[in-house]
């Protein structure tokens, strides 16, 4: 009791006032008042309900307007089949000649040194700078029957556009900075010395590849492939192009939404998309898992 | 094993990281490669170990021509200055993995790797850290695992490449005497690279000065230290006072003032003068080769060290016994009991 007493006491002292009033100029000194912070804090929960969980609400309510039963159904249709496996295919396709190539790609610019380095590392990320309707275009350019390679192609009867070759060539196009780009840093800043210690050890390229390299780049490599996978499922603009819309044969699953969207089947369009938004969630999970771990990976390596 | 270096030349671009090496190191021997950042040392080091491949010249290891090996071949042990320890792996798996990267024919099977990887790590005497992860050791730790693992693979020559540099002084130091007596023990011919004098003279049998991508001189720890070959060398190591003389007719002039210096073979023209510091003796006004006012005294453990403005207007530091009776604004005589004369 004696203790409150005299806490009370000290406090209504001036020199306890002064204390309070000097330790709410440093509250303000660190920050805006309560009212700014509230509304600038509503203002980016108002902005993300609109334009980000509002349309990812609206697409899987759509989907389920009709139940459960259409929902399936419309997921059951041949031609959804179809642009799913269409979809998987391509995606499989495009990942794995990107994630050789952007190993190679990483490997050969984070350690060696060549003339053409910087040239070679602007032109990997020339994918992301172009329209992906011009990447589309330039394989129309190259493939198509008034292209370049177009009469050769016709004469062996070997079909790239309008088939599942051109929709793989653009995809990959499309996505190949991802891998490469996850690892040219991360590979740049382990260096060489480990790779060096190795072949002085006895291993071979292959063993040094395998034991040491790949295990220190693994989440890397796993953050490009994931980043690169969902851009190469979700591409519209390149696969558009070079696709022809054949139904039930060149349509991925962006390409199906909009043209069930056109034909005002809003069921089976918001079925498909669901999908698609099924998939960005579970990407942005496993980013966040992922960049964790990249993140672990290099504290243990700064002690 | 014997290593033998000859003519070797590295250029990076224009600049000649190695500018002809020559060098044989004999079977046993604990040599130092000291000198200044850039004079080459490392690259010469990493030639050795195949890691690097020279622009001319040879590199030949117990006879056999190295440089048609490749590193992996030449069956060398390598420590790095950051200790380049596989991060992923534990500080088990890191020893071991000479052992089980070598060809299925020759591999050891489970059980005598393991023997083997406990036998390294009892005489780098960190048994007790077998499961730990390089992330979780100290700097003195993780460089005794790298020394480790490099002589898992029972290497003909043992490379360390600034095995201490990475290290605060306390650790170097109890590293430096333990590296001795672990050289002493398993006895393999090993090159060193420091920039660190007094590592050098310490730990090394013999020592190789390099500036510029040259060897200046070749020579046990005493020869380096008393008999420098070279200005660079002297002014190198061990803390030296340097002086601009002139010699001319058989006399040695600072400035215009000729020293009570004998000069006999010495070349005619610009030269260095080299004393240590504490080779100079003090005496009273006119009684040595210089004389000079005493700017101030501190104290430095035995020794205290005193700044002096040489009559001739230039200013050195000399180390006294402390017994040694010196004050600021003293007048003072300075006799260097040795010293050499460089031209140039």
């Amino acid at each position: 009791m004696t203790m409150q007493i005299a806490d009370t006491v000290s406090l209504s002292s001036p020199e306890a006032k002064a204390r309070a009033r000097a330790a709410a100029a440093r509250n303000n000194l660190r920050t805006e008042p309560q009212a700014v912070r509230i509304a600038i804090i509503a203002l980016a929960i108002v902005f993300l309900s609109v334009f980000v969980v509002l349309p990812l609400v609206l697409v899987f309510a759509q989907a389920f307007s009709r139940g459960l039963l259409a929902y399936a159904a419309a997921l059951a249709e041949p031609e959804a089949l179809a642009a799913i496996k269409l979809t998987l295919v391509v995606a499989a396709i495009s990942v794995s000649v990107n994630l050789i190539f952007g190993l190679v790609a990483a490997w050969a610019i984070a350690k060696f040194e060549f003339t053409g380095k910087t040239f070679l590392i602007t032109l990997i990320d020339l994918p992301f700078s172009v329209s992906p309707v011009i990447s589309g275009l330039v394989f129309v350019l190259l493939f198509g029957a008034q292209g370049y390679f177009g009469g050769w192609l016709r004469d062996h009867d070997i079909q790239i556009l309008f088939a599942v070759p051109g929709i793989a060539l653009a995809t990959t196009f499309v996505t190949f900075p991802f891998v490469a780009r996850a690892l040219i840093p991360l590979m740049q800043e382990q260096g060489t010395q480990e790779e060096e210690a190795a072949i002085s050890l006895g291993a071979s390229g292959l063993q040094t590849f395998f034991r040491v390299t790949l295990p220190n780049i693994k989440w890397g490599v796993l953050y490009g492939v994931l980043l690169c996978n969902a851009r190469a499922m979700g591409e519209f603009g390149a696969v558009s192009v070079v696709s022809g819309h054949i139904r039930g044969e060149t349509n991925t699953m962006p390409l199906l939404v909009e043209i069930l969207y056109d034909e005002y089947q809003f069921v089976a369009a918001f079925a498909i998309a669901s999908l698609l938004a099924m998939l960005a969630l579970i990407t942005l999970i496993a980013k966040t898992i992922l960049e964790r771990r990249l993140e672990d990976g290099e504290e243990s390596r700064d002690h | 094993m014997t290593i033998e270096v000859k003519n070797l030349v590295k250029k990076f671009g224009n600049f000649a990281a190695l500018d002809g090496v020559d060098l044989k190191v004999d079977s046993g021997e604990l040599l130092a490669l000291l000198g200044p950042s850039g004079s080459g040392k490392t690259t010469l080091l990493r030639i050795v170990a195949g890691l690097d491949w020279p622009d001319a010249g040879e590199v030949v290891i117990n006879g056999e021509d190295a440089l048609a090996q490749g590193a992996r071949e030449r069956h060398v042990g390598f420590v790095f200055q950051h200790y380049a320890l596989f991060r992923h792996m534990s500080v088990f798996e890191n020893v071991a993995f000479g052992l089980r990267v070598q060809p299925r024919a020759i591999r050891k099977d489970q059980v005598a790797i393991r023997a083997r990887v406990k036998e390294l790590l009892d005489l780098v005497q960190l048994d007790w850290l077998a499961d730990r992860y390089p992330s979780q050791l100290s700097g003195g730790q993780r460089q005794r695992i790298a020394l480790a693992r490099a002589l898992a693979i029972e290497p003909r020559i043992l490379l360390l490449d600034e095995p201490f540099g990475a290290l605060d002084a306390k650790v170097r130091k109890e590293l430096r005497k333990w590296l001795r007596s672990l050289h002493h023990e398993i006895n393999v011919t090993s090159i060193f690279v420091t920039h660190d004098q007094e590592e050098a003279l310490e730990v090394a049998n013999r020592v190789v000065v390099m500036d510029k991508g040259r060897i200046e001189q070749i020579g046990s720890p005493d020869d380096v230290y008393e008999t420098p070959a070279s200005a660079f060398v002297h002014g190198f190591i061990g803390e030296s006072i340097e002086l601009p003389v002139q010699v001319e007719g058989g006399v040695v002039r600072l400035g215009d003032r000729p020293l009570r210096l004998a000069a006999e073979g010495l070349a005619p023209g610009a030269s260095r003068l080299f004393v240590r510091r504490h080779d100079m003796l003090i005496g009273p006004p006119g009684s040595g080769a210089f004389e000079g006012a005493v700017q101030h005294v501190r104290n430095f453990g035995p020794v205290q060290r005193a700044e002096v403005a040489l009559s001739g207007g230039q200013t050195i530091e000399i180390d006294a016994p402390r017994d040694r009776e010196l004050r600021a604004g003293d007048t003072i005589g300075l006799e260097p009991r040795r010293y050499r004369i460089f031209a140039g």
